[in-house]
């Protein structure tokens, strides 16, 4: 009960916020006109936009420029007192391959973490309809308060794949995608979520993160060996104390590549090995496609060859974003579901989660007791992943974390149920439960079901046949009119 | 013909009856593919042939886009090497193949789908999910089906 007191004056400025950002449609409604929005104004997902729709993020970026500062700061030490010694001493090419070497980073840096990973603009109401239409067809009619976890399998290259219904998207995702719950997008080819580039790696950026974190292995090998090199010509001439008074720069730069050369070179190592292999990790962490499973278990993305697999990966055809970030939103025909609050909007399809967003009290109770319910079960599920994530046995890069949505094939009911809780919470109450570290549950982490089994018992008494639609719906606490 | 109309004239006139979506073919992979099964719904309304005709190029088109060959590594060094800036000059591979789609499914609206009734719509504006054909309604003839 103290908790409900807490959470509502949080709850109130995130609706605020949420409405001030896209608020023209509800300021005036007796106009005709509004001024034209971006597609990203409208954008579902939680990402941040900047530079007018051409840079997207994660909306967590702290670590990005964490990132950044460090690059930054240890480039800019070099050059500044350990390359005018070295150019002098040495050869004057140390500065400029260095200089080439960051410029490439941050180029690379830069394009991974700005770029559109691959995301899948969610279905269309018909779309989504329609898709409905065919589950409840295959299905019969639907038994009990849940319907089954909607799956459809297909055959790829001789392996059964099976593609799973995303809720929140309301599409069947493609084979290799998925649902970033911190962003709370659809990623095709998803790899994982990175904080420190601050957005998802997918299909479109993911030669891009390749290439930044194989060159931002040379830097800091090439930094640390100069400057060691560096320290050791100084030594000679004046003794190593001397020196070190002389360069004291130098020190810290030793210490940070010495602790991101492990990271950095074992990343990129694994990565090289996801790519011969034309894996995701997510796939490779999973086991998916791992001859442990059953000896005709192959992948059946891979080219064959190393080589092959390696060029596709990195010199393939680049796909163009299909979110179209920068073009306006058109004044659709209306939607066949009209508004249930009796007020009239000019039919774009995002603009009814907006018209949501305007309308936070009439909405906030049940709200607020959804996401009541699921906190006991946030705690509960942040305990036994977060412990568990050093997964043993797997060379698993210590600074990426992927994100597997507790989306594995092992629980199944219990997955699509985990994902809605995810989708339940908003940033501003339930950060420090949903860290980036504790969203991915590995698989075999059977306790997570547990605390899952808990929180479903808390949300019984909801109403069964309109959880469904509460799942879907409650992403940035933004309840669908309908299902009131 | 009684029912004919032109592209203009359904955007603008004509109401919409229902929408099919022809779903997406993964069974040769995560390449761009789309069903080419004949949707009931359009049994009435235009050839089978013609139909199976237009998501045929429009299949090949994809591919086209998707194709891993000489060309696209050049272009992908080509883009490497000059960090990725050639794109603010130069269009890539699949972007042109996404222009030449676009002009094939305006001109197939144009010559065949829209004396029918019927509308489809660029899968490039669905996300490359589905192909969305809509049916409008078809006044002459009375019933909208």
């Amino acid at each position: 009960m103290l908790q409900l007191g807490v959470a509502e004056p949080m709850r109130e400025c995130e609706y605020s916020q949420i409405s001030t950002r896209s608020s023209t449609p509800m300021e005036t409604p007796y106009k005709k006109r509004t001024p034209k929005k971006r597609k990203w104004q409208a954008f579902p997902g939680r990402n941040k936009f900047y530079c007018n729709g051409r840079i997207m993020m994660a909306r967590q970026t702290g670590v990005f420029y964490l990132t950044l500062v460090l690059i930054l700061i240890t480039s800019g030490l070099f050059f500044t007192f350990d390359c005018p010694f070295l150019s002098v001493q040495l050869t004057p090419a140390i500065p400029v391959i260095g200089g080439v070497l960051f410029v490439f980073v941050l180029g690379t840096l830069f394009r991974t973490s700005f770029s559109d990973p691959g995301v899948l603009p969610r279905a269309t109401p018909d779309e989504a309809a329609d898709l409905e239409r065919q589950i409840d067809v295959a299905n019969g009619s639907s038994s009990g308060y849940r319907p089954p976890p909607r799956t459809k399998e297909v055959v790829i290259n001789g392996q059964t794949v099976k593609l799973k219904y995303c809720f929140t998207c309301k599409i069947f995702r493609p084979p290799r995608a998925s649902h970033c719950s911190l962003c709370d997008n659809c990623v095709e080819r998803f790899d994982h979520h990175c904080p420190w580039v601050g957005n998802c790696v997918g299909k479109r950026n993911y030669r891009f993160f390749y290439m930044f974190i194989l060159s931002l292995s040379f830097l800091t090998i090439f930094i640390f060996a100069f400057v060691i090199t560096h320290v050791i010509l100084r030594s000679h001439r004046q003794g190593f104390l001397n020196a070190l008074k002389d360069t004291p720069a130098s020190v810290l730069e030793v210490v940070v590549c010495f602790f991101s050369v492990w990271s950095i070179v074992g990343l990129s190592g694994f990565h090289t090995y996801l790519i011969s292999s034309n894996q995701t990790t997510n796939e490779d962490i999973k086991g998916s496609w791992s001859s442990k499973r059953g000896k005709d278990n192959y992948n059946p993305y891979s080219h064959g060859n190393i080589f092959t697999n390696c060029c596709a990966a990195l010199c393939g055809p680049l796909p163009p974003s299909l979110i179209d970030r920068r073009g306006f939103v058109q004044s659709d025909t209306p939607q066949p579901t009209p508004p249930t609050n009796g007020i009239t909007m000019y039919g774009s399809t995002q603009s009814q989660s907006h018209m949501a967003a305007a309308t936070p009290l009439m909405q906030s109770e049940p709200v607020i007791l959804t996401d009541e319910a699921s906190l006991p079960g946030r705690t509960l599920l942040g305990g036994p992943c977060s412990g568990a994530l050093p997964l043993g046995g797997q060379p698993t890069p210590p600074t990426s974390t992927p994100n597997l949505s507790c989306d594995n094939g092992m629980l199944p009911t219990r997955n699509d149920h985990s994902e809605a809780h995810h989708h339940h919470h908003t940033d501003g109450v339930h950060h420090h439960f949903l860290t980036p570290e504790e969203a991915p549950s590995p698989p075999g982490m059977l306790p997570c079901g547990s605390p899952l089994g808990h929180s479903h018992t808390l949300q019984g008494f909801y109403n069964p046949a309109s959880q469904d639609s509460l799942h879907e719906d409650s992403v940035r606490g933004l309840v669908k009119l309908s299902s009131v | 013909m009684a029912n004919a109309h032109n592209l203009q004239d359904l955007q603008h006139q004509a109401a919409v009856a229902s929408k099919v979506y022809v779903q997406r073919d993964y069974n040769s992979g995560t390449i761009c593919r789309f069903q080419t099964k004949f949707p009931s719904e359009l049994e009435s309304r235009v050839d089978r042939q013609q139909f199976e005709e237009t998501m045929h190029t429009l299949n090949n088109l994809y591919a086209e886009a998707e194709k891993i060959g000489g060309k696209s590594y050049l272009e992908g060094c080509l883009a490497c090497m000059t960090a990725y800036t050639i794109f603010l000059c130069m269009e890539t591979h699949y972007e042109k193949v996404l222009k030449k789609i676009a002009r094939f499914i305006k001109e197939q609206n144009e010559k065949i789908y829209a004396p029918l009734g019927l509308l489809l719509t660029d899968p490039i504006e669905r996300g490359l999910r589905v192909v969305e054909i809509t049916i409008f309604e078809d006044r002459s003839i009375g019933s909208g089906r």
